[in-house]
């Protein structure tokens, strides 16, 4: 269908620039961003004045539950929930029931998502079978199946020597490894923080070292196997200067937080609120100082919305017993545009962190890219459009999100994905 | 859920309605706790033990973990307060049987329940409680925090003030020295909070370092590696119990180098002050964090901390079902 979007401003992430123009779609792709090319006659306007028109958002981290885990979410009501929060590129961890080992699983899901929603689904493969850390997983024939990337998702690779030949491997064909450093062993049992909230409320703790020792051990890892590391969910000042530091010394290797540590800390645990409850755990607020600096200065790549659908049954629990998450997709992007508004950070670099840089992130080319010739994935929002967080409002099934109760700003009015309008309000 | 940001366990006046923790808990409420259960002890002495101040409402101990001494002090004192009390061993069936914590909750106030007295492993059972109670409209229902996890066991702490209280009148110009497993101690964190509101100029941990929790002066606490250190000049001495458990990991080498370099015995106690009490919220451990010729010495004062347990227990319950103080 031919569509043009009208009167908007069009915000490249990647010439770093915003400017008004319409924007023109046919074939799937977009025709022209400006003037209208000769000929083009659209079926479609979409009315896009006081909006901002941005390439779709990308997404790093989506938990869509799908195998094992359908009474949490399904891919219906999570993709849903993607078109209704900009989304129209995910990946989504090997964390599944069978965990993401097998081509066959892979191949699965992407066939029903791809079914269901025009959503693009990346599954992310495990690293090792059954997430277990001791044997590789076929990489080549996941990354043909359509795995972007390899991972531990939140179980972390206890034997070095199965790390590194893991990154060995993955070198050998190009292929990138996300990991979330956590150590084994130190935050083993810890719930919260270990400082001071922790230590009034009685909660086992996860020092920053248990981030920061496993951090040295993936990079000094990176820097001898040559392997693409993408270093997930980093949560500490000492761990952002970390990456800093080894990006400095030439280590290829990217990073992104999660979109609940950009703007929470430890004292949101409040009375023992299971909703904060997070792995890794909400740190304090210098720890987020530092993540939101890492962000602005480009040491931190990319947010990541964590998505975590998690049914009441498994929330209202003790918070020790709670299960971990937060239903994060439709909060990505007036999340992003709260820091950006509060670091005062310019809408095409802050909108960079979830769109163009997670896509090169994802090693899609097309991925978070608004030019002529790709296809038109796009996120149509208003960016001053208010609303509140409410479980009502929310289409994920998960309603699991401490953020219930504030105002945001910034309401996606229309989602394209190839060309396709596949959210409108 | 949101509930939980705030401190459920005053109502809008201030006034009791749950005790889940003593940290925040105002000194004024606090003393008015300790004073009721002044007259309640004088009741363990009469030829008849009740009074009818909860004559009708139902107690009910809902035990998720195990405790023989905890329940039996509340029940006696629900039973000396004429409640109708309602022991259960939850441990051992609903949560088996996957019914989850809050299930039993609303299962147990269809009957009818008053007051629920709380026991769990984790730490904030009793706050989700509470705060479920709270947002379903049924705060009348009320919770007593009988022990969570590593964090607070407020009746404990009260009892600890009452008994300190007792034998040294004033906390403001006292030494007290809490010693041992800081860290998996709930007991001390409730002893500690207490402590604190009620003007206790010096509080101290005295522990190796395996065993003190993460900037836990931030507290208001001062640590102490060395016992002798930690309890020299001390008015109060206060032993935690070591669980077996810590024997296990990499906290602690032995029970033997423990109790040489963390021990209570006379010779460490003589560092106290002449009239020291030692304290210890039971079940001791002779020979590992308490030498009996301590536990059982003339400076002792573990067994009327068991009995003043009762009273103060009575005086929480009073206090949260709105009849506070007995009838002379």
């Amino acid at each position: 269908m031919r569509i043009t979007i009208e009167g908007g401003r069009v915000v490249d992430p990647v010439a770093g620039r915003e400017h008004a123009a319409d924007v023109h779609v046919a074939d799937g792709r977009i025709a022209a961003i400006g003037a209208k090319p000769a000929g083009f006659a659209a079926k479609r306007t979409l009315d896009a004045r006081g909006l901002v028109v941005a390439p779709g958002l990308v997404d790093l981290a989506a938990r869509l539950r799908e195998p094992g885990f359908e009474h949490k979410a399904t891919l219906e009501s999570e993709l849903e929930a993607a078109c209704a929060g900009g989304v129209t590129s995910l990946a989504c961890p090997p964390d599944t029931d069978p965990p993401l080992d097998e081509p066959g699983l892979v191949e699965m899901l992407t066939w029903r998502a791809h079914a269901r929603h025009r959503v693009r689904v990346h599954p992310v493969g495990a690293l090792t079978r059954k997430l277990e850390g001791a044997e590789i997983t076929e990489m080549a024939e996941l990354a043909q199946a359509g795995c972007v990337a390899f991972s531990q998702a939140d179980r972390p690779i206890a034997d070095t020597q199965v790390l590194m030949r893991a990154m060995q491997y993955a070198a050998t064909f190009g292929y990138r490894v996300w990991l979330r450093p956590q150590d084994a062993w130190l935050g083993r049992g810890g719930v919260a923080h270990d400082a001071e909230v922790a230590t009034r409320l009685g909660l086992a703790g996860v020092p920053v070292l248990a981030e920061t020792v496993a951090l040295a051990t993936l990079i000094a890892l990176a820097r001898v196997t040559g392997v693409a590391l993408h270093v997930c969910r980093l949560s500490s000042a000492e761990g952002v200067e970390l990456v800093r530091a080894a990006k400095a010394a030439g280590v290829a290797l990217t990073a992104d937080v999660a979109l609940h540590h950009v703007h929470l800390c430890d004292v949101d645990i409040g009375w023992f609120d299971p909703l904060a409850r997070f792995e890794p755990p909400l740190r304090g607020t210098r720890d987020r100082d530092a993540l939101r600096r890492g962000l602005a200065d480009g040491t931190i790549d990319a947010i990541a919305s964590d998505h975590a659908p998690v049914d009441d049954d498994a929330k209202q629990l003790p918070f020790a017993e709670a299960e971990p998450g937060a239903t994060a997709l439709e909060l990505l992007l007036p999340l992003t545009l709260k820091w950006a508004d509060e670091a005062r950070v310019p809408l095409p670099r802050a909108l960079a962190t979830i769109t163009s840089r997670a896509g090169d992130i994802l090693g899609r080319a097309n991925a978070g890219r608004i030019d002529v010739g790709v296809p038109a994935d796009l996120c149509v929002f208003d960016p001053r459009a208010a609303w509140r967080v409410e479980r009502a409002a929310l289409r994920s099934q998960g309603r699991n999100t401490p953020f219930l109760g504030l105002e945001v700003q910034g309401r996606v009015r229309a989602t394209l994905v190839d060309g396709e309008i596949v959210f409108e309000q | 859920m949101t509930g939980l940001a705030r401190n459920p366990q005053l109502d809008a006046n201030g006034g009791l309605r749950h005790l889940l923790t003593l940290e925040g808990l105002p000194a004024a409420v606090i003393t008015r706790i300790l004073d009721t259960a002044v007259p309640f002890a004088a009741i363990g002495e009469r030829e008849v033990k009740k009074v009818p101040l909860l004559r009708g409402k139902a107690v009910f101990n809902l035990f998720f973990e195990n405790s023989t001494r905890t329940r039996t002090t509340f029940e006696i004192a629900a039973k000396r307060l004429s409640a109708d009390v309602i022991n259960l061993n939850i441990g051992a069936s609903s949560t088996s049987k996957g019914e989850t914590v809050l299930d039993t909750i609303d299962n147990l106030t269809a009957m009818d329940a008053d007051i629920f007295v709380v026991r769990h492993s984790e730490s904030g059972a009793p706050h989700l409680i509470a705060a479920h109670l709270n947002a379903t409209g049924r705060s009348h229902v009320h919770v007593v925090n009988a022990g969570d996890g590593r964090h607070q066991h407020p009746t404990q702490g009260l009892l600890d003030l009452f008994t300190i209280r007792h034998y040294k009148k004033d906390f403001r110009d006292l030494s007290v020295a809490i010693v041992g497993d800081v860290l998996h101690s709930r007991v001390a964190r409730s002893l500690v909070s207490g402590l604190a509101t009620l003007g206790t100029p010096d509080i101290r941990v005295v522990a190796p370092r395996t065993l003190v929790p993460t900037r836990v002066e931030a507290t208001g606490v001062r640590v102490f590696n060395e016992m002798h250190k930690g309890v020299a000049g001390c008015d109060v001495v206060v032993m935690l119990r070591l669980q077996n458990e810590r024997m296990k990991g990499a906290l602690l080498p032995s029970t033997g180098e423990y109790f040489k370099e963390y021990g209570l015995t006379p010779e460490k106690l003589a560092l106290a002050k002449p009239d020291a009490i030692v304290m210890h919220p039971g079940p001791m451990n002779r020979g590992v964090e308490i030498d009996s010729a301590v536990a059982d010495g003339e400076r002792s004062v573990i067994l009327p901390q068991v009995t003043f347990g009762i009273a103060v227990r009575m005086a929480v319950m009073s206090i949260i079902a709105g009849n506070p103080g007995p009838r002379e």
